[in-house]
């Protein structure tokens, strides 16, 4: 076996000092009933590299490839071009094989990383601070919940209609355990998402309202009024953003008065996936908020002989010291994820990721135009970055996305998936398009849209 | 792995008068390989990028309404040969598995196959949407279905949940459907035991999920009190969350006889699963009564710790609390394809306690930990838990002449060897050993866990190492254990040779500074 390496010999030595007869004897405190006599059954013996190798290609061949065929899916999870340099760092043995940095002084290519990644998270949020990184966006928007009843001392969140259904359904679903009373709607068919509405919702009892930008339909809107209307009331705004990227165009969330702001970071450094392991951002943007964070925070200090170093901070806040009391029962955060998207930001700078974001603008818009004209399409959004909803004529959305893939364009996520049994969303279509589409892609988009929409209405 | 040394080969050293090896300062403050590196935000540049994209046309139209962001960032660029330095410079100042012996109690810091980085990395599993159709991604399904059949048949248990993106989202996962099972039969119980050697993580998810925690006492030989805890089970006591093995680095031999207890008390046995490593191929939890118990993948099935996660967290079902498993989760057909149930199977989803995260796990995981489980198979698994095991009773009996270890009169060790700082003198801690390690070239064992034991010195060998290695870290840590119990003052100066001195963490949390500025 290629990954183990006592011999025989070694093992009969080690035993011989141990004092024991076999190894059977090591497990002499499992019960009877409970020790097996040999191997398992049902599974097969160990195989070469090469054999697993077959194997696990021949599942992988079996998947439609985004990067092969036009490609539009975002709905939370965007493609962009990822430098080839990202992925060599994270291959590097010393960021891939070390654990949580307990041991800061042989630990700080980890730390100082780790900073440098809540600098960018918080500079780019416009918060003052950010952690050191969650699971994924949809824990860090539950979390985010959870640290506004904390901070308010109140109970009731309202969720915006526009907010990703699934993030959503994970709140609501932590809620019913602890209690919290959780206020959310459906999504409006409507170009402007209806904010008055949602202000409407908040009451004396609000720890916070819960707001996506852009949100699930891509729409963007100015959401100051939403802060000062639950600020008013007592209560934090968490924004909430799947696509950083975003960010390099539309103002941050922290200018316009959001409290806590959290994320999916998945689109800078991390890929695709299959939806996972993904990057959760957090950030504050009033650092008297810090003390009620969850998860594990970096900070900078001196060591013996004052030069300066990194450390993890602040974990009296952490489970491992405040047991049943801390702030969350996080344990492990998403290091390896936050490297790539570190690394990711870094080759891109400021300059790069406006650049990045201006071609993400500029594809989405021609393709919102070419998909305008296409017969039976229209456009919803008066505005949007790099996603947009399309509402078709014919069947529904979800038939067509298939039809699409059939015919090799992977092109778009149909809302009917995400909100099942929802009529009015039935025959909506969100498309994403990032710096990856090409004019060919997106103009296949709009042939097989329109040849797809017209054997559907025929 | 440490150089084997079976010939005594030892590094020539000259030390200077004072014992410290230091030579005269430099300039750069570098030491030849050992490099300083600034803070990114020190070195970039707000007008530099790493990557070649069109300029901004600033008079191009755009459709972000009134959005338009007018304020710089606040960000900072490198070229690619900038960044990359950057990145590898900060790596050298790590620590990791690949580097050397890593004996980290509780966290199996085994060795990552690298065959499992690039099967993960194939574009047909690396670059696939989670909402693409589903005739579109048959064999991503496959594998998470593949992977669930394995750790059901490894455990014995009926069931799986393959959601939670690491151990403690596990955890809670586990005892969201005890509550849902309880809530389901309108019992409504109020109290989770849990025995004072459990992870942090253990009570802090059940008051998350609005349990009160009760602390269970440990015996002196180092397991759960049987008596203290059946004296405790009662209508109120929703679970029990034990760890088997535990803490102590012991098997909880009556594990089925307080299984029977909780059962016939009404409540569910919650296994945290994190010390599976010990027993894999071995024992089956299923046959010791467990209800629900988390497998960290990071751990037992080897995908990297990468710094702190990404981790993966699946948790096995019995009968009685699977149908309120999370969704999603992969169904195959009789014609052989796979489905997905979610929100809107609305039959098939049953009483499904709802959703823990978006999408369906932590997919670049499941393709590392199944091509580590096919690599392994039945036989190799169990090869796995035989070798973690003897690992850490050969380290076990090396020390526990010299080195205070609580429990080793109770019986083998299982996949860790656990020692206390009692015996030292001259105000030594084991805070002192660990550091010490690190000069001699180790990652130090895991400190200050469990609390049962004063001073705790956790080791996890894992089954990865040689006996050459092993043998090589005896060596060291008895020589540092040897100081400290001497009482040698210059131990509390360690560690001398890591790229940072002793850290001071009470001015970073007293004062802190959680981000450049400038």
């Amino acid at each position: 076996m290629r990954y183990l390496p006592l011999t025989d010999t070694d093992r009969a030595a080690m035993l011989e000092t141990i004092g024991a007869a076999t190894v059977d004897d090591l497990f002499v405190d499992v019960p009877e009933v409970a020790r097996l006599d040999g191997p398992i059954r049902d599974l097969p013996m160990h195989a070469s590299e090469m054999a697993v190798e077959r194997h696990m290609k021949k599942l992988a061949a079996k998947n439609l490839v985004a990067g092969e065929v036009p490609f539009f899916l975002g709905a939370g999870a965007y493609r962009h071009h990822v430098p080839a340099s990202v992925d060599t760092i994270i291959q590097r043995g010393e960021f891939l094989t070390a654990y949580t940095p307990y041991q800061p002084e042989i630990a700080q290519g980890t730390l100082q990383m780790l900073f440098e990644f809540q600098t960018q998270v918080a500079r780019l949020y416009g918060c003052a601070v950010a952690n050191a990184s969650l699971y994924d966006g949809s824990t860090a928007c539950w979390e985010a919940v959870a640290m506004a009843t904390r901070v308010t001392r109140r109970k009731r969140a309202v969720l915006s209609g526009a907010l990703h259904p699934h993030y959503a359904e994970v709140v609501r679903t932590m809620a019913s355990f602890t209690g919290d009373e959780i206020a959310d709607a459906q999504p409006a068919i409507t170009a402007e998402p209806d904010l008055d509405g949602l202000m409407a919702r908040i009451d004396d009892e609000t720890a916070c309202v819960v707001v996506q930008y852009p949100d699930i339909l891509g729409r963007i809107s100015d959401l100051t009024p939403v802060a000062e209307a639950a600020h008013a009331k007592g209560a934090l705004l968490v924004v909430v953003n799947t696509e950083p990227v975003a960010l390099g165009a539309i103002r941050s969330p922290g200018e316009m008065g959001a409290d806590i702001v959290v994320g999916e970071g998945q689109s800078l450094g991390v890929g695709l996936q299959f939806g996972g392991p993904y990057l959760g951002l957090f950030a504050v943007r009033d650092p008297k908020h810090v003390r009620q964070m969850p998860g594990r925070l970096c900070g900078e200090t001196t060591d013996a002989e004052g030069k300066r170093g990194f450390v993890l901070t602040l974990s009296t806040r952490e489970q491992h010291i405040r047991r049943e009391k801390a702030t969350s029962n996080i344990c492990t955060n998403s290091g390896l994820c936050a490297l790539a998207f570190t690394v990711h930001m870094t080759l891109l700078g400021e300059r790069g990721l406006r650049e990045l974001a201006a071609e993400n603008h500029r594809l989405a818009c021609l393709a919102a135009d070419r998909l305008a004209k296409v017969p039976g399409v229209k456009v919803l959004n008066t505005a949007f970055f790099n996603e947009f909803t399309l509402i078709l004529e014919g069947k529904p959305a979800r038939e067509i996305v298939r039809d699409l893939a059939d015919r090799g364009v992977l092109g778009g996520v149909s809302l009917g998936r995400l909100y099942p049994g929802v009529a009015a969303l039935e025959h909506a279509l969100l498309v994403a398009v990032t710096e990856t589409a090409t004019q060919e892609d997106i103009e296949a988009l709009a042939r097989e849209l329109e040849a797809s929409i017209k054997e559907s209405v025929a | 792995m440490n150089a084997p040394n079976q010939s005594g080969w030892k590094p020539a050293m000259i030390a200077s008068e004072d014992g410290m090896h230091n030579g005269p300062a430099t300039t750069t403050g570098n030491r030849a390989l050992m490099l300083e590196e600034p803070l990114l935000f020190e070195i970039g540049r707000s007008d530099v990028t790493g990557v070649d994209l069109p300029p901004v046309d600033a008079d191009a139209p755009t459709r972000l309404g009134a959005l338009g962001r007018s304020e710089a960032i606040g960000l900072v660029g490198l070229t690619e040969p900038e960044t990359v330095r950057h990145y590898t410079r900060l790596s050298r100042q790590n620590y990791g598995i690949d580097l050397g012996f890593f004996p980290l109690g509780s966290c199996t810091m085994k060795h990552n196959p690298r065959l499992n980085e690039k099967v993960a990395r194939l574009p047909g599993f690396a670059d696939v949407h989670p909402l693409s159709p589903q005739n579109a991604v048959q064999g991503a399904l496959d594998v998470i279905h593949q992977l669930g059949g394995w750790l059901c048949t490894l455990t014995g248990m009926p069931a799986v949940a393959m959601s939670p993106k690491a151990g403690a989202h596990g955890e809670l996962c586990g005892i969201l459907a005890i509550r849902a099972a309880h809530e389901a039969r309108g019992d409504a119980r109020e109290v989770v035991l849990v025995p004072e050697s459990a992870h942090g993580t253990n009570p802090a998810t059940a008051a998350f999920a609005n349990y009160r925690v009760e602390d269970i006492p440990a015996t002196p030989e180092g397991r759960v009190d049987v008596a203290a805890l059946k004296a405790r089970l009662g209508p109120d006591v929703a679970a029990v969350m034990i760890t088997n093995p535990n803490t102590c680095g012991l098997f909880e031999k009556d594990f089925r006889e307080i299984a029977d207890a909780v059962h016939a008390a009404g409540g569910y046995v919650y296994c945290d699963g994190a010390n599976f490593n010990a027993i894999v191929g071995k024992v089956r939890p299923g046959d010791l009564g467990v209800d629900a118990m988390h497998i960290n993948l990071h751990k037992t099935f080897s995908t990297p710790h990468g710094g702190g996660g990404p981790g993966s967290g699946p948790v096995v079902l019995s009968e009685a609390l699977a149908p309120y498993a999370p969704l999603p989760f992969v169904r195959q057909q009789t014609d052989g394809t796979f489905y997905l149930v979610e929100e809107e199977n609305r039959e098939e989803r049953g009483p499904s306690f709802g959703r823990m995260t978006a999408f369906h796990g932590q997919m670049g995981m499941f393709t590392r930990a199944l091509t580590y489980m096919l690599s392994h198979g039945a036989d190799g698994l169990k090869q796995v838990a035989e070798d973690a095991v003897l690992n850490a009773n050969y380290i076990l009996r090396s020390m526990e002449d010299i080195l205070h270890a609580p429990f080793a009169g109770s019986g083998p060790c299982m996949h860790e060897a656990l020692f206390g700082d009692k015996d030292f003198t001259g105000g030594l801690s084991t805070l002192d050993v660990a550091k010490g390690l690190i000069d001699e070239g180790y990652h130090p064992m895991t400190v200050y866990f469990p609390l049962v034991v004063h001073g705790a010195m956790l080791v996890e060998p894992t089954e990865t190492e040689s006996k050459a290695t092993i043998d090589q870290f005896i060596t060291a840590f008895r020589a540092v254990v040897e100081r400290a119990l001497a009482g040698d003052e210059a131990l509390k100066q360690a560690p001398y040779y890591a790229p940072r001195r002793r850290l001071d963490e009470t001015a970073a949390a007293r004062k802190p500074k959680l981000a450049f500025e400038g």
